[in-house]
């Protein structure tokens, strides 16, 4: 694995790795000392074109845990500002002896542009593009899944996967990136998936997604399903005529107070409900719900940390090193 | 003291060519005609040109390229693309308006004629702007532009679609008044609001926003209408889409005087390229899916598509060195027009070289009203002639083309077909497949 850029072209031993280190990676964070001395030496950027705090300081606590040294470029810009070309960025971030960049940008494939365009040698991980993919969102939801599942099943979840798992991702499925990366992913592990959404905020095309589209929550949520991924409804989108307001959005397609309740009559005592965060309390997720111990959000976010840990260890430990047998031996 | 001839002093006897389709003719290129045409011909005095294995074709007529003097000489010239221009077979490109000034006023047509005929190497004709600075809302000096030098006859806001119905409606029957005909760029501008790319299965995976076949399909679908009811010419700049094939057919069907053109790059390749996120596929319109491409060659070859156009649109690097959606939209065209209309539908059995004549030259000539441009290549005629050697298979690199525009996407693919020699009005501003010498204006 030379970057990460999305899931959608990751493979399933590759996602089965990552997700196992970061079980491993994970029980560092439960210790006092949560630090490796792994990646000492090697420079991590942050090159976010996008503000995002929760996930820079994601990755800024991952990459500190492993020992490596962190710089943080808020290169923020938009399109119509015209300032530093990303390959005048790159080119700088190169020459400083960036070992890895984690990259966060608003428009869909900067990070594929950057891997590919040889302005740069480091690996590139993609922090979220545009509406395209969030890879390591994905992998930290499917990691807090695989816990969740095994957990249910009796069964540890180290090297296993999702199959026979029934997960609905309900919202804006159209302009976000975490479902794109959710999708691949959760369909690479064996889950099956169905997206959720008012017919305005699925993709033309999506008929060709390997998942069930619905209209209807309802429906959805009486076929039994074993994670409710509730998608974050962005401010923009209200007023643009893909629905007509926002109750009647969060009537029809939030998760309210009596659909926790239909959880409880469905008999579905293991169903989770996730969101990727910052949640829009009483619009696609009430607070009943956020809070409830089906609730996975803050588990998620603790979560991130593991994998993304796990995503820069093997990213930069290279071919030479077996990860879990460096990381064990790290750890005595 | 040396005179200045009025027509190339030289005369060239092209020996054994096919003309089109048909058999091996000798050509013989006098003070700018086609003095004689026959077999065994022989002429004191005149150069001769061994065009055996080769195919003569009226010199090429562009109707649509970016040439971006004045104002954008970064990105090309028109010395440097009419360079191109001869290279690629043409003598006579149309220069679209989107210039800075943009070409609305009788002076900027002008000076963009006048560095055409400075240049020499193809006979460049510039577009005049529907509206005053391509914005839509009031109409340009239409007349003005066609009473000058430049004789514009040809007029588009191409970049921009001209959306008002009212405004569409009153430049289409303004134009009577001089024969022109308005060239109208099909994209419904509220159905396409930041579009990136081709709506549809890779657009939902890459997450971009997309450019539905629906916002060309339904401008044309109202321009047939507005053409129909006021008996003007319409016509309708790159079509992309297999819709708006269907769409155009039937307005032929109904008698409508409409023309249509497809770019090269629409007749081959597909918004698949886009997975790359490499911005030298990045174009307007975007490159669609080959259920369209089909669509397009089809359309082409039975002549419900009447024109290449090349839509060659040269960036400077750095306005493709960038991410997708940063990107300019737009590739170059013309040194590859040839070679990519031979491998898409000549190759591929869907036309012969007298059908490539009729759509490289005599249509695009005829809509342009250019008088001396796309005529048979016969006793009389201008001598414009494209002398093309199909056998020839070569890979392109952009940065060895005379356009100072990189932006190909078709580097690095190997293609059929090779411009031999280009002559514009008698001269030979092509020999050998490369570059010759100017043709030297009358009077100037």
């Amino acid at each position: 694995m030379r970057h990460l850029l999305s899931t959608e072209d990751l493979c399933k031993d590759d996602a089965v790795r990552i997700l196992d280190t970061a079980e491993e990676m994970a029980a560092v964070s439960d210790r006092e000392v949560k630090k490796l001395p792994v990646l000492r030496g090697r420079t991590v950027v942050n090159l976010f074109f996008e503000d995002s705090t929760r996930t820079r300081i994601s990755f800024e606590a991952a990459a500190k845990r492993l020992s490596a040294d962190v710089i943080n470029f808020a290169a923020k810009g938009s399109s119509v500002s015209k300032g530093e070309s990303l390959k005048d960025t790159a080119q700088t971030l190169e020459a400083m002896g960036a070992d890895a960049v984690v990259i966060r940008h608003w428009a869909s494939g900067a990070p594929a542009r950057l891997a590919a365009s040889g302005w740069i040698d480091a690996a590139v991980v993609n922090a979220g593009d545009g509406t395209h993919e969030h890879p390591t969102q994905a992998l930290l939801d499917a990691f807090t899944m695989r816990r969740n599942w095994a957990r249910i099943n009796g069964t540890a979840s180290l090297g296993t996967d999702l199959s026979g798992m029934k997960v609905a991702i309900v919202g804006d499925v159209l302009h976000s990136r975490v479902a794109r990366s959710n999708l691949w992913l959760l369909r690479t592990l064996g889950a099956d998936v169905t997206m959720v959404a008012p017919p305005t905020l699925l993709p033309v095309g999506v008929a060709k997604w390997p998942c069930t589209v619905s209209y209807d929550l309802d429906e959805t949520l009486a076929t039994g399903p074993d994670a409710v991924m509730m998608l974050r409804l962005q401010g923009e989108r209200m007023n643009a005529a893909f629905f007509p307001s926002t109750r009647e959005y969060s009537r029809r397609w939030g998760f309210d107070d009596s659909r926790l309740k239909a959880l409880d009559s469905h008999g579905l005592k293991g169903t989770i409900i996730m969101h990727p965060g910052p949640m829009n309390r009483g619009l696609e997720i009430s607070a009943a719900a956020a809070d409830s111990p089906r609730s996975t959000v803050l588990q998620q976010v603790r979560n991130g940390v593991s994998v993304r840990m796990a995503a820069l260890y093997l990213l930069l430990s290279g071919e030479t090193h077996t990860a879990p047998a460096t990381i064990q031996e790290a750890q005595r | 003291m040396t005179a200045t001839a009025p027509h190339e002093a030289t005369a060239y006897l092209v020996k054994g060519a096919a003309i089109g389709d048909g058999a091996a003719t000798d050509l013989l290129i006098r003070n700018g005609v086609i003095a004689e045409t026959g077999t065994g011909l022989s002429a004191a005095g005149a150069t001769v040109i061994d065009a055996e294995g080769l195919v003569a074709v009226p010199g090429m007529v562009d109707l649509h390229t970016h040439l971006r003097e004045p104002g954008r000489e970064d990105a090309e010239t028109v010395e440097t693309g009419s360079r191109a221009a001869a290279l690629g077979g043409f003598t006579a490109v149309h220069a679209m308006a989107n210039s800075s000034p943009v070409a609305d006023t009788a002076g900027v047509v002008e000076q963009v004629y006048t560095l055409g005929r400075k240049a020499g190497w193809t006979d460049v004709r510039p577009v005049g702007a529907v509206t005053i600075g391509l914005a839509g809302e009031r109409l340009a000096e239409l007349g003005a532009m066609a009473d000058s030098r430049a004789r514009v006859r040809v007029f588009s806001d191409d970049g921009i679609c001209v959306h008002d119905p009212v405004l569409m409606r009153r430049a289409l029957e303004y134009v009577k008044a001089f024969d022109g005909v308005i060239a109208q760029h099909a994209q419904e501008p509220r159905l396409t609001d930041g579009a990136q790319m081709n709506e549809g299965d890779v657009s939902a995976v890459l997450g971009m926003t997309g450019w539905p076949a629906v916002a060309e399909e339904s401008i044309i679908a109202r321009d047939v209408l507005l053409a129909q009811h006021v008996d003007s010419r319409l016509h309708v700049c790159h079509v992309s889409t297999a819709g708006s094939v269907e769409i155009i057919r039937w307005a032929k069907q109904r008698g409508i005087k409409v023309t249509a053109e497809v770019t090269p790059h629409h007749l081959w390749l597909t918004d698949e390229l886009v997975r790359s996120y490499d911005p030298v596929y990045k174009v307007n319109p975007p490159l669609r899916t080959d259920e369209d491409v089909q669509a397009l060659r089809a359309g082409l070859a039975d002549g419900t598509i009447d024109i290449i156009g090349t839509d060659h649109a040269p960036h400077p690097s750095e306005a493709k060195e960038c991410e997708w959606a940063q990107a300019a939209m737009g590739m170059t065209g013309l040194e590859t027009a040839l070679s990519v209309v031979q491998h898409t539908m000549i190759e591929s059995g869907l036309i012969g070289w007298d059908d490539f004549a009729r759509i490289t030259s005599l249509m695009p000539a005829q809509i342009g009203r250019l008088q001396d441009q796309g005529q048979p290549l016969e006793a009389g005629s201008a001598a414009n002639i494209t002398l093309i050697d199909p056998a020839a298979r070569w890979t392109v690199e952009p940065n060895k083309m005379a356009t100072m525009g990189r932006n190909s996407p078709f580097a690095g693919r190997e293609l059929p077909g090779r411009v031999v020699a280009t002559f514009y009005q008698g001269h030979p501003t092509v020999l050998d497949g490369s570059l010759n010498t100017p043709r030297t204006a009358e009077g100037e």
